[in-house]
C-alpha cells in the first residue's frame, strides 16, 4: 500500500440534486414525454382557451340583455305603426322601474332585416314592425314582464313584448354544452397525460432496472430514486409544456384574431381577459405537477415490489 | 467464548432457500459471524456461495429460517429500515455490476453519493481508492472500455470505499493476475484490521492460504460445513466481545 487510503463510514444524508441527475442516463429517463406533454398541454390550453371565450362571450351577452326588453308594433300602416310606437314608448317610460327607452329609428330595424329581405323593401308588400327598445333597473321576472305587458295591451293590443335574454337562452344554452364538453376534454387530456407518463416511467424504469437495483443495494432509498425519475420527468415535462404552450398560444390568438375579424359584438365579447391568460399559463404548470405526481407514484409503487 | 446475541454481525438460524418450485439450493444454514474476523466461503461451483452471499448482502429473503444482521431481524426488517442497513454493508458481485453509464470514478463515488456526500468530500478518496487499485489512469473510462480484471478492481474499491462494517466479496480475485490478487486480499486485511468483518466467497484453495488467520467455511450442495471450526468455536479477537 502507497499511502493510507481515507475510508469513511457511509452516513445517512440525502443525496445532492446532481449526483441524482448523474445517477441514471437522462435520455433513457425522459424517453417520449416532452412531445406527450407538449401535444396534451396543447390541446388542453386550447381547450381551457375556448372555455374562457365562450364563457366571456356568454357573460357579456348576458351583461348587455339582462333587463332589457324589446316591444314589436306589428301593424301595416306606417302612420299607425309610428304613432303606436311613441304611444308605447309614453307608456313604458311612465311605469316604475323602467330606466330607459328608446324607439329604434326606423333605418336600424331596415338594417336589420336586411339581409332577408334586401334592401329595397316596399312598405306596401312587406310591413317592417315598429320597435322599442326599453331597459329596466334591475333583473326581469316573469311577474315584472307581466306588467309591462298588460299595461301595454290594454291600449296597443297587437305590441308583443318580450325579454331580450330570452332569444338567446338556447344559445346560453348550447354555449354551457360547449364549456362542459371544453371540461371534459381537459380532464379526459389530463387522463391521458397521467397514462402516458405511467408507461414512459414504466419503460424507463424497466430499461434501468439493473442501475436501480444497484443503487439499492448500496443502500439508496426508494425515495432517492423516485427523485431522480421525478426530477428527470419535470424537467421534460417543462420542456414539453413551454413547447406546447407556445404552440397554443400561437392557435388561440390567429383564431381570436378571425373572430375579432367578424365585428360581431358576441364574438368580441369572447376576448380573454389578463386573468384568463394567467389561467391558461398555469396549464402547463399543472401538466408539470401531473406528470411529475405520476411519475413519483409510478416509481414508488414499482419499487415497493423490489427487495 | 461469542453467545449468540452478544455482539455477533450475523446470525443465520437453520436458513433454506429456494427458488420458486425447485429444490432448496441452501438447506439449514446456521452460522454466526463476529466482529473483525475474516471468512473464506468454499465449495464447488453450484455449492450455493452466491445464493448465500445473497442472503448476506439482503438481496434475497430466505425461503424459511431466521436470519439477524447487525443485530437487527432481517426476515422481519420493514423494508424503509433497509437502506441505512444495506450502507454498512459493501459488496464485491461476481458480475461486478458496475454502472455501464459511469466512469470508474462515479462507479466508486456511488456510495457516497447514495449516502449524501459532498462532491468536495468525495473527490480525493475516490480518486485515492482508484489510484490505489492501480487505476488513476483509468477514471474517466466506462466499464465497457475496461479489461475486467479492470473493472474487478473498481467493484472491490466501490465495496471499500465507505469502509463497511461487513465486506461481502464474490470471487474478487477470479479476474486479476495472482500479484494483483494478493494486493486485493492486503487490502481486505487491511480493512479487516480496521475492524471490518471480511467474507470472501472463492473456489481458489491457494488463496486460503495467503490469510492465515482466516475462517473457512464450506458449503457442499447447499449445506455448510465447518473445517476450520469456525462456526463451532469461533476466534477471540480484540474487536470481539468474549
Amino acid at each position: 500500500m502507497k499511502r493510507p487510503l481515507k475510508l469513511f463510514p457511509i452516513g445517512g444524508r440525502s443525496m445532492s440534486g446532481a449526483a441524482q441527475a448523474e445517477l441514471l442516463p437522462q435520455a433513457r429517463m425522459a424517453g417520449p414525454i416532452p412531445w406527450v406533454i407538449a401535444i396534451m398541454v396543447m390541446l388542453m390550453v386550447i381547450a381551457v382557451a375556448g372555455g374562457l371565450a365562450l364563457r366571456n362571450v356568454a357573460r357579456t351577452a348576458a351583461n348587455e340583455l339582462s333587463g332589457g326588453i324589446t316591444v314589436q308594433l306589428v301593424e301595416a300602416r306606417p302612420e299607425v305603426r309610428n304613432a303606436q310606437a311613441r304611444q308605447a314608448s309614453q307608456i313604458l317610460s311612465a311605469l316604475p322601474g323602467v330606466s330607459q327607452v328608446v324607439q329604434v329609428p326606423q333605418a336600424e330595424v331596415d338594417a336589420l332585416v336586411e339581409p332577408w329581405l334586401g334592401g329595397d323593401i316596399d312598405e306596401a308588400d312587406v310591413p317592417v314592425p315598429a320597435m322599442v327598445d326599453a331597459r329596466l333597473d334591475g333583473k326581469i321576472t316573469p311577474e315584472r314582464l307581466m306588467v309591462i305587458r298588460n299595461a301595454l295591451r290594454n291600449q296597443i293590443p297587437s305590441a308583443r313584448v318580450d325579454a331580450q335574454s330570452s332569444w338567446l337562452t338556447p344559445v346560453f344554452g348550447a354555449i354551457a354544452s360547449l364549456q362542459w364538453l371544453a371540461l371534459a376534454l381537459v380532464l379526459l387530456l389530463g387522463l391521458a397525460t397521467v397514462a402516458a407518463v405511467l408507461l414512459a416511467t414504466r419503460t424507463a424504469l424497466g430499461s434501468n432496472r439493473e442501475t436501480i437495483e444497484i443503487v439499492h443495494l448500496l443502500g439508496g432509498t426508494d425515495q432517492q430514486i423516485a427523485r431522480i425519475f421525478q426530477r428527470s420527468t419535470a424537467l421534460a415535462a417543462a420542456e414539453g409544456g413551454v413547447a406546447g404552450l407556445a404552440a397554443a398560444i400561437t392557435v388561440v390568438v390567429l383564431i381570436g384574431r378571425r373572430f375579432a375579424g367578424l365585428g360581431s359584438g358576441m364574438a368580441t365579447g369572447g376576448a380573454l381577459s389578463w386573468i384568463d391568460w394567467l389561467i391558461v399559463a398555469a396549464v402547463p404548470l399543472l401538466g408539470i405537477a401531473l406528470a411529475t405526481a405520476t411519475a413519483r407514484w409510478t416509481v414508488l409503487r414499482a419499487l415497493e415490489r423490489m427487495l | 467464548m461469542n453467545t449468540p446475541g452478544s455482539g455477533e454481525i450475523v446470525q443465520f438460524d437453520n436458513v433454506g432457500l429456494r427458488y420458486g418450485t425447485e429444490r432448496e439450493v441452501l438447506s439449514d444454514v446456521s452460522f454466526t459471524l463476529y466482529p473483525g474476523s475474516f471468512y473464506f466461503l468454499t465449495g464447488a461451483s453450484g455449492a450455493g456461495k452466491t445464493s448465500l452471499l445473497k442472503l448476506l448482502y439482503l438481496s434475497q429473503r430466505p425461503s424459511r429460517g431466521g436470519i439477524r444482521i447487525f443485530g437487527t431481524d432481517a426476515i422481519t426488517m420493514p423494508r424503509e429500515k433497509l437502506p441505512a442497513l444495506r450502507r454498512r454493508l459493501g459488496v464485491v458481485f461476481q458480475e461486478f455490476r458496475l454502472v455501464s453509464h459511469l466512469s470508474a470514478f462515479d462507479n466508486v463515488a456511488l456510495p457516497l453519493r447514495v449516502a449524501g456526500f459532498a462532491e468536495s468530500e468525495i473527490a480525493k478518496p475516490v480518486a485515492d481508492m482508484l489510484e490505489w487499485v492501480g487505476l488513476a489512469d483509468r477514471m474517466s473510462a466506462r466499464p465497457a472500455t475496461l479489461s475486467g480484471g479492470e473493472q474487478q478492481r473498481v467493484a472491490i474499491a466501490r465495496a471499500v470505499i465507505g469502509r463497511p462494517q461487513l465486506l461481502v466479496a464474490d470471487e474478487p480475485t477470479g479476474n486479476v493476475d495472482p500479484d494483483m490478487a494478493v494486493k486485493l486480499l492486503r487490502l481486505f486485511e487491511a480493512l479487516n484490521r480496521l475492524g471490518t468483518t471480511v467474507v470472501v466467497a472463492t473456489h481458489d484453495v491457494h488463496l486460503l492460504k495467503k490469510v492465515p488467520d482466516s475462517l473457512i467455511m464450506r458449503l457442499d450442495k447447499g449445506r455448510l460445513s465447518d473445517p476450520t471450526g469456525a462456526l463451532k468455536y469461533p476466534p477471540r479477537r480484540s474487536g470481539s466481545p468474549t
